[in-house]
């Protein structure tokens, strides 16, 4: 059997790891510097990357810390934001399906960066708990602390816990998420 | 405060999860930016200079 060359194999990561960039800045340009720096840094550090490991996790760790640590030299503690998360959809839902991801994307975009970072990671990624939290330097308890945290938040903030709310977003999200495209 | 067993948090927590897969998938259409796609071609032509020189 022949083996992939891990420089194959990293380009075939690149759009999940934009769209975690673009998840987790929030804004194009700041997505693809974090992009540009993390590839260049995997790319000249392949040596140190440990094949039959997760090459997804290690990446979205470069990108994660990157980011952080940028955000710190610059002493910046709220993200410059210019929506380009929430203006993001390629597939066009019918007219209450585009109005109800919309509310969900602009409600996700009100987490806090840990509780977004977290949801994305186990909730759209699927990493497991335990992965998630080893990427973000946590223990497993606090990632699903987040996690939960965030889930919460998002139920606060699309009233989910409304029964007339939830029939009606149930309906719109069938019809959204409904795609045999999506990643079980 | 609802429990992991509760049959309507979990109706929450899987429309949740699902739209964050559908937001993530769609985010993984966008467009790779230009920049990235050229500096893949200029890495990969060093390694082939690199290659090349040894």
């Amino acid at each position: 059997m022949s083996e992939v060359d891990p420089k194959d194999e990293l380009v075939t990561h690149l759009p999940a790891l934009r769209a975690f960039a673009l998840s987790l800045t929030r804004n194009r340009a700041t997505a693809d510097d974090m992009m540009q720096d993390a590839v260049l840094k995997a790319w000249s550090n392949m040596d140190k990357f440990q094949p039959g490991t997760n090459m997804r996790a290690w990446l979205f760790t470069i990108l994660r810390n990157n980011y952080y640590s940028s955000r710190r030299k610059l002493n910046r503690e709220v993200a410059d934001v210019d929506n380009a998360f929430s203006d993001t959809l390629a597939v066009k839902p019918d007219h209450d399906g585009r109005l109800q991801m919309m509310d969900f994307k602009n409600a996700f975009a009100q987490l806090a960066d840990e509780h977004r970072e977290a949801l994305i990671l186990v909730g759209a990624s699927g990493f497991s708990y335990e992965d998630a939290a080893e990427m973000c330097g946590v223990a497993t308890g606090t990632m699903k602390s987040r996690v939960n945290r965030a889930r919460a938040k998002l139920t606060e903030i699309l009233q989910l816990e409304d029964d007339e709310a939830m029939e009606l977003t149930d309906t719109a999200t069938m019809a959204v998420v409904g795609s045999p495209n999506l990643p079980s | 405060m609802t429990t992991e067993n509760d049959p309507k948090q979990e109706r929450i927590d899987r429309y949740i999860d699902q739209n964050l897969k559908k937001v993530f998938s769609d985010l993984e259409k966008d467009q790779m930016p230009d920049e990235i796609v050229d500096l893949l071609s200029v890495l990969r032509a060093q390694d082939k200079e690199m290659q090349a020189d040894k």
